[in-house]
C-alpha cells in the first residue's frame, strides 16, 4: 500500500456539486476545501441539508452523474477519483475508502444473511477463497467485541439490533484497513448505550490501522469526544475550520456559535452532565 | 386522581403453539407499574430493545398486554365499551420517530391534518380549513404549507406537521415515541421548545420515550428509566437521576457523550494541547 508516502490521505479541494433541474442549475456544496491526514479524524457537522452528505457522495463518486456534476479534486493516496469510470471506482470503494453509513438496517441487503455479505466484501477485493474470507470475517467481528460471530454470518440483517449492525458495518468496513473511512451519522440511529462503544470502536480502528476518518455528524457531542480538526458548514460551504479545542473555546462563525448554543440550551441547567 | 395509570403490566412477544411445551415466548413488559399526572411529561429511558416502545403502545391501546391493566383516567382501555374507547382514542394521541413513515405520502399536509378532525369534529369547510390553518401556525409553518405533499418537507417540518396532527383534537396525553430522535441537534432544540410551549397552553401530558438522556432531561418533570422489560427506576424528580447509584442508571450516565472536547474519554490515549 502506498500510505506511508502520502501523509494527506485524501485531500478535496475546490470541490463544487451542481445539480440539473427543471428549474435550471442548483448548487448544493461549493468551495470545499479540507485534507485528511493519517490516524487523523476531521469532523463535519452542520445541520440536515447542508450538504455534509453530498460531500461524502461526491467522495465516492456515488451521485447521479446524469444529473449532478462534480467539480473540482478528490485525491486518494495520489490518486484522483473525479471523474474516474465506475470500474474503477468499485476496486476503491470498501478498500481504500469504507463508508459507514448513518442507518444500518437500510445499509444491509435483507434478503442475504450478514456472512454472506461480509465475505461478499472481502472476496471482491481480495484473492482469498471462501474458508480464508470467512475466517477474516470472524476475526473481524471479534474486533469489534461481537459476541459469536460464527453464529452471526449465519443471521440476517432484521435479526440483529442497530447497533450490533452498526458495529458489523464497522468490521465490515474495518477488515480491508482502509485508508479513509467516512463515517456519515455514524451513531444517530443508535441508543446512547451503544453510541460510545460503537464510537470507541471506530477510535481502535484509526489508532490500530492509521485508517484517516471522516466523520459527519450534526451531534457536537460526537465531535467533540471524537474529532481532531472540525469544519463546520452551512448552506454548501465550509464557514468554519479549526482545531477542535478552538472550536469549542472560541467560536469565530456566527453559525458556529449558534450551533453550541443549539446544544447548550438542550441542557443549560445543569452542570453534572460535564463531568459524566 | 391520575390521568394514566399503568398497573402491573407484563407482557411476552413469541410463539407457543400446542406443539410446543417449552413457552419460548420473549419477556418484554414485566410488572410495570406507573402513572402520569395531568400537565406533566414522564420521560421514559432505556436502551434499544429495552421494552419502551412496547409499553408506548400498550398505552394506546394497541397492543392488549397478557396481564395487568391500563387506566386512563379511571377507565380501562382495553374492557371499555366502545363509545368510551372511542372518547379515548381521541385523549389519547402519538408521534412517531419516523417522520416520514407516520403520513400518507399522497395526501397533502391539509389532508393529513384534516383526518382526525373529519372522524370527530363535524365542522364545515370552511372551519375545518381555518383550524388548519390555526394548528399549522401554532407549529410554526404557515398557510403555504397546506398543499405541500409530504417528501416537500425536511424531517423538522414533517415531524411539526405530525404534532399538529396529534394536537388537533386537543388530547389529553401525548406519547412521544422517538419523535426527536432522528432530528438533527438544532431542530430537536426548536421542537422540544415547541413540545414544551404546547404542554403548557393545553395543558397537555407527555408520555416522552427516548434513548437521548438531554432531550428527556429538559422536558421531563418525571423520569423513569426501563432496563430488559423492568422499570429499575421511578424518580418523582428528574434530577435524582444525577444521584442514583443503580448500575444501569450509572452506565447511562456514564454513556453521556462530552459536552466539551476537554472532558472527552472515548479518545484519551493520545495528548492534547491544552486549551486556554
Amino acid at each position: 500500500m502506498l500510505g506511508t508516502e502520502h501523509p494527506n490521505v485524501l485531500q478535496v479541494s475546490d470541490l463544487h456539486v451542481h445539480v440539473k433541474s427543471n428549474n435550471g442549475v442548483n448548487t448544493l456544496v461549493q468551495d470545499i476545501n479540507f485534507t485528511l491526514k493519517r490516524g487523523k479524524i476531521l469532523g463535519l457537522v452542520g445541520e440536515s441539508g447542508c450538504g455534509k452528505t453530498v460531500t461524502s457522495m461526491s467522495i465516492l463518486q456515488l451521485l447521479d452523474r446524469k444529473t449532478k456534476t462534480i467539480e473540482g479534486s478528490i485525491v486518494v493516496k495520489g490518486r484522483e477519483l473525479n471523474g474516474l469510470d465506475d470500474i474503477e471506482m468499485r476496486k476503491i470503494r470498501g478498500k481504500d475508502i469504507a463508508f459507514i453509513m448513518q442507518n444500518p438496517m437500510n445499509a444491509f441487503t435483507p434478503v442475504f444473511t450478514i456472512g454472506h455479505q461480509f465475505i461478499e466484501t472481502i472476496q471482491s477485493h481480495t484473492q482469498w477463497n471462501k474458508k480464508q474470507a470467512t475466517e477474516i470475517a470472524i476475526e473481524a467481528m471479534h474486533h469489534v467485541n461481537l459476541p459469536d460471530p460464527v453464529k452471526l454470518l449465519k443471521y440476517y440483517p432484521f435479526q440483529l439490533s442497530g447497533g450490533m449492525l452498526q458495529r458489523v458495518m464497522i468490521a465490515i468496513a474495518a477488515c480491508l484497513h482502509p485508508a479513509v473511512i467516512i463515517a456519515d451519522e455514524p451513531t444517530t440511529a443508535l441508543d446512547v448505550n451503544n453510541q460510545k462503544i460503537v464510537l470507541r470502536h471506530l477510535d481502535k480502528i484509526r489508532s490500530e490501522y492509521g485508517s484517516a476518518i471522516l466523520l459527519i455528524s450534526h451531534d457536537l457531542g460526537v465531535i467533540s469526544e471524537m474529532a481532531d480538526e472540525v469544519a463546520v458548514m452551512q448552506n454548501g460551504r465550509i464557514v468554519e475550520k479549526a482545531d477542535v479545542f478552538q472550536l469549542f473555546d472560541e467560536p469565530q462563525h456566527e453559525y458556529t456559535k449558534k450551533l453550541l448554543n443549539a446544544r447548550s440550551i438542550l441542557h443549560s441547567d445543569e452542570p453534572i452532565i460535564h463531568f459524566a | 386522581m391520575s390521568l394514566l395509570q399503568v398497573k402491573e403490566v407484563t407482557h411476552s412477544y413469541g410463539s407457543r403453539s400446542i406443539f410446543n411445551w417449552k413457552d419460548r415466548s420473549k419477556k418484554v413488559l414485566s410488572d410495570i407499574s406507573l402513572s402520569i399526572e395531568e400537565g406533566t411529561c414522564l420521560g421514559l429511558l432505556g436502551r434499544s430493545g429495552a421494552g419502551k416502545s412496547t409499553l408506548g403502545k400498550v398505552i394506546l391501546g394497541l397492543e392488549r398486554p397478557q396481564n395487568g391493566q391500563i387506566l386512563f383516567q379511571g377507565h380501562d382501555i382495553y374492557t371499555a365499551d366502545n363509545h368510551t374507547r372511542k372518547k379515548i382514542r381521541r385523549d389519547l394521541q402519538v408521534v412517531f420517530q419516523d417522520s416520514y413513515s407516520s403520513v400518507n405520502p399522497r395526501m397533502t399536509a391539509e389532508r393529513i391534518i384534516a383526518e382526525p378532525l373529519e372522524n370527530y369534529e363535524k365542522l364545515t369547510v370552511a372551519e375545518q380549513k381555518r383550524t388548519i390553518i390555526e394548528l399549522l401556525e401554532r407549529v410554526g409553518l404557515s398557510e403555504e404549507d397546506l398543499k405541500k405533499y409530504p417528501h416537500e418537507y425536511s424531517g423538522g417540518q414533517l415531524q411539526r406537521i405530525n404534532i399538529a396532527r396529534a394536537i388537533s383534537l386537543k388530547p389529553k396525553l401525548i406519547v412521544l415515541d422517538e419523535c426527536v430522535s432522528s432530528l438533527d441537534m438544532v431542530t430537536q432544540t426548536l421542537i422540544l421548545e415547541l413540545l414544551r410551549e404546547l404542554k403548557e397552553d393545553f395543558g397537555l401530558s407527555y408520555f416522552f420515550i427516548t434513548h437521548d438522556i438531554k432531550s428527556a432531561y429538559t422536558i421531563s418533570d418525571t423520569l423513569g428509566v426501563l432496563e430488559k422489560g423492568e422499570l429499575v427506576e421511578l424518580y418523582g424528580s428528574k434530577n435524582q437521576f444525577f444521584t442514583s447509584e443503580h448500575p444501569v442508571v450509572k452506565e447511562m450516565r456514564g454513556s453521556i457523550l462530552s459536552e466539551h472536547p476537554r472532558y472527552r474519554s472515548v479518545r484519551t490515549r493520545e495528548k492534547h494541547p491544552k486549551s486556554v
